[in-house]
């Protein structure tokens, strides 16, 4: 097959990936034990508002004319109005949706900063001290839970000692980055874990295969070798451990979020539980789900110009 | 190579020992009833009567703290184990058959991975409403794709070994070969990352605790501690901290032992 045939073809299934997605989704909301307007709107609705809720989400049509309705209503970015906001759901999403992009950008970022050189300084020192220290510390950030981290952050560089704001996103893209640091820092430290880990164990492979052999048999410097095969196949395993993780990113976001004060999405769906606000959960669900199989597509085609082995 | 018990897999298996310890006798542990208000010691900084100090109802912390290890070690079993069932028995029986079930079975495991792990169990937790029994369920629907997935690639491996084709020679039935020759093979590292997702299980069921979507307060719960406690985060920061600490060294306890498992029975991670 040739090379635009195969990335036309990776491209083009993602229209059913979206189409399953939505389909998750929607069958999750009828999953709904019970009357679901009536645990929407609590006991004390009356009959005539239960019957508008119901007409207005469609609920009193056929199961197939519902999930086309769905569909088609999703495809163009209509999820409804919010139940809590009486807002159209699409302009909550809208308005959120950047800070929690900002805040995953920016922890993916960290992550890398934190776990690059210290997977290079592992892996050349491996089975010593620095390599031991290194992953001691790195197994410990990887069995802390992200709202404990966040916390001693919180309790120690802003309560403490009043370095950063205790929370929320501030106005103007300073203060975003301000604001987010923390909270993109705690996400950073498990993830950087995640990365430190599977790098270094692929940096060691790579000093240990036969090419790298032949390379230095040929007199090629270790410079040399490090810059070009090392690195190459290191920046590989890295764009493909950072598509594979997003979506514990944005889970942890979800977490992040909630601890720091954070107004994104995930801190959005968490409240949404609390309010019943079944359209904005139903929505977000969909969204974060498009979200990482367009990053997974990203992956496959920047896995492809890095590595033409893999044929896409 | 030789096979040795590491230092790792040893600190591993104590603080697992400790831990399953605490949950079946907590009485005998614990210095003071966790639930007995003291109101003249309440916030107490960690002191000697009470090392890990006292919340704002004067309970002692320590206490509650062990308390809790028995809900926490439930989560860990429980989150993994109808993952674990669902998903084997699903990858047993794909791996070994093949055909048109093993290609919609591969589909849907993508499918579900397209969703963020936390997202997807947050919304089926919505769905059901929160509580511990409810994110079970909403675990085992999500989880056991992982499960499956590996199964399903034992299964694949074992299929074409030596020892299969010889069972095969003899004449045993698909029956016989898939339950008594592939499936006590192809279980075994399935088992080792068992004990590794026992480690996520905790950090996730103490992180539905803490947002309110898993464990109810009063359940002692770690995350529910550290919830309790972070509205004292500035006054009383122990109130979080242990609770939190338990839950670090929890989570470090079942993945060193995860991975000292790995090493010692030579599986390829």
């Amino acid at each position: 097959m040739n090379r635009a045939g195969a990335i036309a073809g990776r491209i083009a299934q993602i229209v059913p990936t979206f189409f399953l997605i939505g389909l998750v989704v929607f069958v999750l909301a009828r999953l709904l034990p019970g009357d679901a307007v009536s645990a929407m709107l609590g006991d004390r609705a009356t009959d005539e508002t239960v019957q508008r809720i119901t007409h207005q989400l469609g609920l009193d049509r056929s199961i197939l004319s519902q999930l086309v309705a769905f569909l088609a209503q999703a495809a163009q970015g209509r999820f409804g109005e919010s139940l809590a906001f009486r807002v159209p759901v699409a302009s909550l999403i809208v308005e959120r949706l950047p800070v929690t992009l900002m805040l995953t950008g920016m922890a993916t970022l960290i992550a890398l900063c934190l776990a690059l050189p210290l997977a290079f300084v592992a892996a050349m020192t491996a089975n010593r001290w620095p390599d031991i220290l290194i992953r001691t510390v790195f197994q410990v950030g990887l069995s802390s839970p992200v709202f404990f981290v966040g916390l001693v952050l919180l309790t120690i560089f802003a309560a403490g000692l009043h370095l950063f704001p205790v929370g929320g996103y501030g106005e103007g893209f300073g203060e975003h980055l301000y604001h987010l640091f923390l909270p993109a820092l705690t996400l950073a430290l498990s993830f950087s874990a995640v990365i430190m880990r599977t790098l270094r164990g692929s940096i060691l492979a790579v000093l240990r295969a036969e090419f790298v052999d032949f390379a230095r048999a040929k007199g090629l410097s270790s410079r040399v070798i490090l810059l070009r095969h090392v690195l190459r196949s290191a920046a590989i395993t890295t764009v493909t451990l950072v598509g594979l993780h997003i979506g514990s990113l944005l889970g942890g976001a979800v977490i992040t979020e909630s601890v720091f004060a954070v107004p994104g999405v995930g801190r959005l769906m968490v409240d949404s539980i609390f309010s019943r606000d079944y359209p904005v959960i139903q929505a977000l669900t969909l969204i974060l789900a498009v979200l990482v199989s367009l990053t997974f597509l990203a992956t496959d085609l920047l896995h492809g110009w890095l590595d033409p082995r893999t044929g896409v | 190579m030789k096979r040795r018990l590491s230092i790792p897999f040893l600190i591993g298996l104590t603080i697992l020992t400790v831990l399953v310890l605490c949950a079946l006798f907590p009485d005998l542990v614990a210095p003071y009833d966790p639930l007995a208000f003291d109101y003249t010691a309440m916030m107490v900084a960690p002191n000697a009567a009470h090392p890990f100090g006292t919340d704002q109802f004067g309970r002692d912390l320590l206490s509650r703290t062990i308390h809790a290890a028995g809900i926490d070690l439930q989560i860990a079993l429980f989150a993994t184990i109808g993952p674990l069932l669902i998903g084997a028995t699903i990858g047993l029986l794909v791996g070994w058959f093949g055909g048109l079930a093993d290609t919609l079975v591969g589909r849907l495991i993508d499918l579900v991975q397209t969703f963020p792990f936390l997202v997807l169990v947050i919304a089926i937790v919505a769905v059901l409403g929160p509580g511990l029994n409810n994110m079970y369920v909403a675990v085992a629907l999500v989880g056991w794709v992982f499960y499956a997935r590996l199964m399903r690639g034992e299964v694949l491996v074992q299929k074409g070994a030596d020892y299969i084709a010889a069972a095969r020679a003899l004449g045993y039935s698909q029956r016989r070969l898939m339950l008594r020759h592939i499936m006590p093979n192809a279980i075994r590292p399935v088992l080792i990352y068992l004990v590794t997702d026992m480690a996520l299980a905790i950090l996730l069921g103490s992180s539905l605790g803490y947002l309110g979507l898993g464990a109810q307060p009063p359940t002692p719960e770690w995350g529910v501690l550290v919830a309790d406690g972070k509205n004292f985060f500035t006054t009383a920061p122990w109130m979080s901290l242990f609770p939190g600490l338990a839950i670090v060294l929890t989570g470090l306890g079942f993945s060193l032992t995860g991975d000292g498992l790995a090493d010692l029975m030579d599986v390829r991670r």
